[in-house]
């Protein structure tokens, strides 16, 4: 994986997705190492996402590396009309790997093209997300001891949350059985349902969150925007019927977990944060170590 | 008349793109940048086809197209037909082909794609040929045939 640029989900192979599970848990045990010491690693975030950006430097600063960079592009040069090419051209002198977040769809591919150092997409608008999918991942393994033959219900906004496309295409590597659950205006989009055809992989639609959920090994939340709708009474009609409570999770497998990219605003009620089903904010915690162990591997020190 | 006809018919050597909608005849020229050609071209359109009701034809001189640049233009003539002359003989006659990839030629159908926004030459792999389908390289977005619009 070394110098590999890690745009798109879909970079990486099935065992390169393993190697930086196994990699991720060897963090966890030990989080703080100088393994990143003398290197710079730039994190350039064009447009704001304080979760994303504290998670990676914080894994850069466990692992004793130098961050440089920005949180809001409003202070730089993107500001005074500089290209994305030749923020990226510049910078990539500067530092020896490159973390970015733009809101534009593709901004990380054509960084990679550009720059001479590595990229890592931290977030290209609604486009991928790949961090985010590995973390996902691990959390999926760390709480199942499995990433094959499970049942993953992806519920909510499915048409527009790039978490849930990223996750498919990933899992879809591990004899996943998915259940998508959402509004008809929200529905899976029918590319990714024909990958799953592709791939010879069993997948059932609904609209009702509680039907199939005893079978549930993860349910992956996802919030449903006010503004995906084009008519707010449709909004009003449905906002309610993907809301997770506690009472819904009686009957569900014993190890069965609830997992949500975060931030989520009222899709999981709070009463089943006290559930032991909730893992979202632990998942929160891997992002950690999941970015150690991408950052370590692209970087050639592990 | 007989005079007239021949001053725009036969050509010597070159190639002879015909059976393009007479709607998209322009688009055909600029994908080809035969702007830029300083060989003798004959161009006709609006001309009667029992196949396309209107068609247009495109005669050059001394033109001859590798497989890759002449299919670019199935994405707005799929049904084009080229005849290559030699010695003022058909000596073939070929149809073209969706490409696997298209570099340029389309902008994508996504206004947030970086593309659209910075100046960055499109490139798009073919996920379908029935119906076509483009996925852009860069945002990952789908355009389909009904949203091709040709830079």
């Amino acid at each position: 994986m070394k110098n590999k640029n890690l745009v798109s989900i879909t970079d990486f192979t099935k065992e390169e997705y393993l190697k930086i599970l196994e990699l991720a848990a060897e963090f966890e045990k030990k989080p703080r190492q100088d393994i990143l010491k003398g290197y710079v690693i730039s994190t350039l975030f064009f447009e704001p996402s304080t979760r994303t950006r504290l998670s990676f430097e914080t894994a850069i600063n466990g692992l004793s590396g130098r961050v440089i960079g920005f949180s809001d592009s409003g202070a730089t040069s993107a500001s005074k009309g500089e290209t994305l090419h030749d923020t990226i051209k510049m910078v990539s002198n500067y530092a020896d790997l490159i973390v970015m977040r733009h809101p534009l769809e593709g901004s990380a591919r054509l960084a990679s093209e550009v720059s001479s150092v590595p990229i890592v997409n931290a977030g290209d608008g609604a486009n991928q997300h790949p961090s985010q999918t590995l973390l996902d991942m691990y959390s999926i393994l760390k709480t199942q001891d499995t990433l094959e033959n499970l049942k993953i219900f992806m519920v909510g906004d499915l048409k527009y949350g790039r978490t849930v496309h990223s996750l498919l295409q990933a899992m879809s590597e591990f004899n996943t059985t998915f259940y998508f659950i959402s509004p008809d205006e929200l529905k899976m989009p029918a590319t990714y349902k024909l990958h799953l055809d592709k791939m010879g992989l069993e997948y059932y639609e609904g609209k009702d969150l509680t039907e199939f959920l005893p079978q549930a090994d993860i349910i992956y939340m996802t919030r449903v925007q006010q503004e995906r709708f084009t008519d707010p009474i449709e909004y009003e009609m449905v906002k309610n019927a993907y809301i997770l409570r506690k009472d819904m999770l009686e009957g569900t497998k014993e190890t069965m977990k609830v997992l949500h990219p975060l931030p989520r605003v009222n899709e999981i009620h709070p009463d089943v944060d006290e559930s032991p089903h909730a893992y979202y904010f632990d998942q929160a915690r891997n992002g950690v170590y999941v970015r150690m162990a991408i950052l370590s591997s692209i970087l050639g020190v592990k | 008349m007989k005079d007239k006809q021949l001053s725009v018919s036969a050509i010597r050597e070159g190639t002879v793109i015909d059976h393009i909608p007479a709607t998209v005849l322009f688009k055909v020229v600029s994908i080809l940048n035969l702007d830029q050609l300083d060989t003798m071209i004959t161009i006709g359109n609006s001309l009667g086809s029992e196949k396309l009701g209107k068609k247009g034809i495109i005669k050059l001189s001394k033109v001859f197209f590798e497989d890759n640049d002449i299919n670019k233009i199935a994405l707005v003539a799929p049904c084009a037909k080229l005849n290559i002359i030699r010695n003022y003989e058909v000596v073939e006659k070929r149809v073209v082909a969706i490409p696997d990839k298209i570099v340029g030629i389309v902008k994508c159908v996504n206004p947030k794609c970086i593309t659209n926004n910075e100046e960055v030459t499109t490139k798009y792999e073919v996920v379908s040929k029935s119906e076509v389908k483009l996925k852009c390289h860069y945002c990952e977005k789908i355009t389909d045939q009904d949203n091709i619009e040709i830079i």
